[in-house]
């Protein structure tokens, strides 16, 4: 098989697969930080901080995928 | 279609270094912000005029953010962190003028901020516990977790680094995607949500930064 059609498939993999944990982690983090605010509406502030803080550190998963993907689109080592 | 999001053009050349486009437009970003901190500062008086009272709302909420992250005094943090906090949101955002490209959107320039960000955190923990005081502090709570504290310094470094530059670089090319397949107004959402976004990665780097700075200095209640 042609080495650029399997990096393209490896791509597409790596980010729609690499995506669903990082969104059910996002999902439930969120959803815990709502419950909590409603719980506790004075301390929104913090809560927020520290979800947005948390937010990112999830994020960082789907984000290595995406950099995995576009290392094999466009400085695919094993590409000529 | 945009070319690989890993590739430079290089716009002129000083000697044997090529000057590519993103260094341009830090330079521009220096520039501008620099200028503008110079000429809002050169006349305070102790009753503000307008220019004078925004930018003193604008370093008291930084401050005041840092400070809630840290629980302690933050001034000597501010200048690093509050110059990073603006030069990143002018940076994400310059990308909305026509014709710019954020800078952050290319691999090098959040590398070199998250290597200030890596030496900074060094600097600040031996000046606050003393170089013996911060070494030993890799090997808390046990000696067994050494090797990993030393590997999360890099990693954490590294995942800094990529988080901003995936963020504002895919945000781009999506808008870049979308401009290609469906011409003139669809784009405008996306670009409404890069604005929102890069607002969002100024603020999650420099709190990150916070945080990091804080665990080494030795804040005790978050880290």
């Amino acid at each position: 098989m042609d080495p650029k059609l399997i990096s393209i498939i490896g791509a597409v993999i790596a980010v729609s697969f690499g995506a669903i944990g990082p969104a059910f982690a996002e999902g439930r983090s969120v959803a815990a930080a709502m419950d909590a605010i409603a719980r506790q509406p004075e301390a929104a502030g913090s809560i927020s901080r520290t979800l947005f803080v948390g937010l990112a550190m999830i994020e960082t998963m789907a984000i290595y995928c995406l950099v995995i993907a576009l290392l094999l689109l466009f400085a695919n080592p094993y590409v000529g | 279609m945009q070319a690989s999001p890993l590739e430079h053009t290089v716009l002129f050349q000083i000697g044997p270094v090529p000057i590519a486009r993103p260094v341009v437009t830090t330079w521009a970003i220096m520039l501008v912000l620099t200028g503008g901190a110079w000429l809002l500062t050169r006349r305070m008086k102790l009753h503000p005029d307008r220019p004078q009272a925004a930018v003193e709302v604008i370093v008291c909420g930084m401050l005041a953010q840092i400070e809630s992250v840290l629980r302690r005094d933050a001034t000597p943090l501010l200048p690093l962190l509050g110059s990073l906090f603006i030069f990143l949101f002018v940076a994400n955002l310059s990308a909305v003028l026509p014709g710019m490209q954020a800078p952050t959107a290319k691999l090098e320039t959040p590398a070199a901020l998250a290597l200030i960000v890596f030496g900074s955190v060094h600097y600040f923990g031996v000046r606050a516990r003393g170089l013996a005081g911060y070494l030993a502090s890799f090997a808390r709570p046990k000696l067994i977790m050494l090797p990993l504290n030393l590997f999360s310094e890099v990693t954490r470094t590294f995942s800094l680094m990529m988080r901003l530059f995936g963020n504002v670089m895919s945000g781009e090319f999506v808008i870049a995607l979308v401009v290609s397949l469906a011409g003139l107004f669809l784009p405008i959402p996306f670009m409404a949500l890069e604005i929102l976004l890069g607002v969002i990665q100024a603020y999650i780097f420099t709190v990150l930064a916070t945080v990091f700075i804080g665990a080494a200095i030795g804040s005790g209640e978050r880290g």
